[in-house]
């Protein structure tokens, strides 16, 4: 039977609280929102803290504000079955309740949260195993260990961005605001992640993610798909996330297409991007900028299913997020 | 974490499970599934993948259905915890149970606490819910016995049954076609 490591378990009742028993504690201490990808990492001591900080009792993070204007702040907290369900969120951003909608399943959606959702642990198929597998094989350098072993010459880990939200919450330029010992700040989501298995956030560790804040609706459309072997539930093998801004005449006037389950972060195809900027959406320039995403989905073999197949499927699966953005 | 005293690191606190107070001494890093197996005897919740992807271990917390293997048991004091011993009223066996045994809905009966749980708020939630909304209630909860097509056919009479309706299952379900 797996069960929990001991640890010391605090639920602050201020985010102030919080990160200053996070910044007490340093690299001991993780913050807990849902518990869905902590506790099972925990278990099988992928992470392994000593002091277990809780949100549960921060209010301001429950809560899901349409500001005057007009963007909307999810608090960090929010339950992901909350957010699919949310009439403002259904009507408005259409993307983002699919997108939570195909993470996971009910129950666990129940448990999870936006914020967590945006700040999972990246994924690999050596790393998301139980602490024997690991050690039969010698750990990995994602934990314990010093070598990839999807690319044993590599000196860095190519486990894989694995949320669903964040392709999609990147593609519409969103903003996350953190809290942190010297007060708050707002960046944009882009800006929180990086390309590095291991250090795939930017933020300090005891930087809190307090709230998503999505951008005001307007003359921009957004959209989501996904790859994965089962549709009951799966992690992302891809996942696009697609949002072209139109000028008045129709024109694409901007376009953002991130794809996630390709790499260690929510990955630009900035090919398919240049190539619609400007134009009209054409079922011909749909089909052309999918093909433009072959190149940037350059898989590594760590994830579900055939690598050069994902590599193939790739396109199509970014025409169809760019198709829905009309 | 002082909600009831604090005893060689153990907390003691009062659970409301059922509508049944337990009193019982834990360490804060147990989950409400080692808890209520462990502590409180109730052995009807399953331990399965504990990792949340199968389901055998869902309970309702405040009429939500969760897993309770990656829920904390001290972050369940407090609030109202029903298990599958909650479902039947003394030895009167509730619409879903009664239906899930005369319909083979369940086979080794491993997977069923948590089904019963999921299928129980999803009739409390939506009592009309057509086979596409049981198919998605249920999507984490993994049976390995039925083919899930006995499961499904059981709460949908268990729901008729449950608005009042004078059903009964069709032939189908109990010889085959």
């Amino acid at each position: 039977m797996l069960r929990l490591p001991t640890f010391e378990y605090y639920r602050p009742k201020t985010a102030a609280d919080a990160v200053a028993l996070a910044s007490e504690h340093g690299k001991a201490a993780m913050y807990v929102a849902g518990g869905t990808d902590l506790y099972p990492n925990m278990k099988r001591r992928h992470q392994e803290p000593r002091h277990v900080i809780s949100l549960q009792d921060l209010p301001e993070l429950h809560a899901i504000d349409v500001r005057d204007d007009g963007s909307v702040a999810i608090g960090a907290m929010v339950k992901l079955s909350t957010i699919e369900h949310d009439p403002h969120i259904k009507e408005h951003y259409p993307a983002i309740a699919h997108a939570v909608r195909e993470i996971s399943t009910p129950l666990l959606r129940n448990m999870g949260t936006i914020g967590g959702n945006l700040l999972l642990d990246t994924r690999c198929t050596y790393y998301d195993q139980s602490f024997e597998w690991r050690e039969s094989i010698d750990f990995c350098m994602k934990k314990e260990g010093a070598i990839c072993w999807v690319a044993p010459g590599s000196p860095r880990c190519w486990a894989v961005q694995s949320s669903d939200t964040v392709p999609v919450v990147c593609a519409m330029e969103a903003q996350v605001e953190l809290v942190g010992t010297d007060g708050t700040r707002q960046i944009s989501a882009v800006d929180l992640y990086q390309d590095d298995g291991i250090e795939y956030l930017t933020k300090k560790p005891e930087e809190l993610l307090t709230r998503l804040i999505l951008p005001a609706p307007g003359n921009w459309k957004s959209a989501y798909t996904k790859l994965r072997r089962r549709d009951t539930y799966d992690f992302p093998v891809l996942g696009v996330g697609a949002c072209l801004w139109y000028a008045e005449d129709g024109t694409i006037e901007k376009a953002n297409v991130r794809l996630g389950g390709a790499g260690s972060y929510a990955m630009p195809a900035t090919a398919t991007e240049e190539l619609l900027a400007g134009k009209q959406l054409t079922d011909e320039l749909v089909a052309e900028a999918g093909k433009a995403a072959m190149k940037p989905a350059r898989t590594m073999d760590n994830t579900d299913l055939d690598v050069y197949w994902r590599r193939k499927v790739a396109p199509v699966y970014v025409a169809r997020a760019i198709a829905q953005c009309r | 974490m002082t909600e009831a005293g604090d005893k060689k690191g153990k907390l003691l606190a009062t659970f409301q499970v059922n509508g049944e107070p337990y009193e019982v001494a834990f360490a804060p890093h147990k989950t409400l599934l080692e808890v209520l197996r462990e502590e409180m005897e109730l052995t009807g919740t399953k331990h399965g993948c504990e990792l949340g992807e199968c389901g055998t271990c869902t309970v309702q917390v405040d009429g939500v259905p969760i897993l309770s293997c990656l829920s904390l048991a001290v972050d369940a004091i407090g609030k109202d915890v029903r298990t599958v011993e909650g479902l039947a009223v003394g030895s009167d066996l509730a619409p879903l149970q009664h239906t899930f045994a005369d319909l083979g809905a369940a086979q080794c009966g491993y997977c069923t606490p948590g089904i019963l749980m999921a299928a129980d708020a999803l009739l409390k939630e939506n009592p009309s819910p057509t086979r596409d909304d049981i198919k998605e209630y249920l999507a984490g909860n993994i049976c390995r016995c039925t083919g899930y097509l006995k499961i499904f056919e059981a709460v949908e009479l268990a729901a008729a049954r449950m608005r009042g309706e004078d059903a009964e299952p069709s032939k189908e379900s109990i010889y085959g076609s």
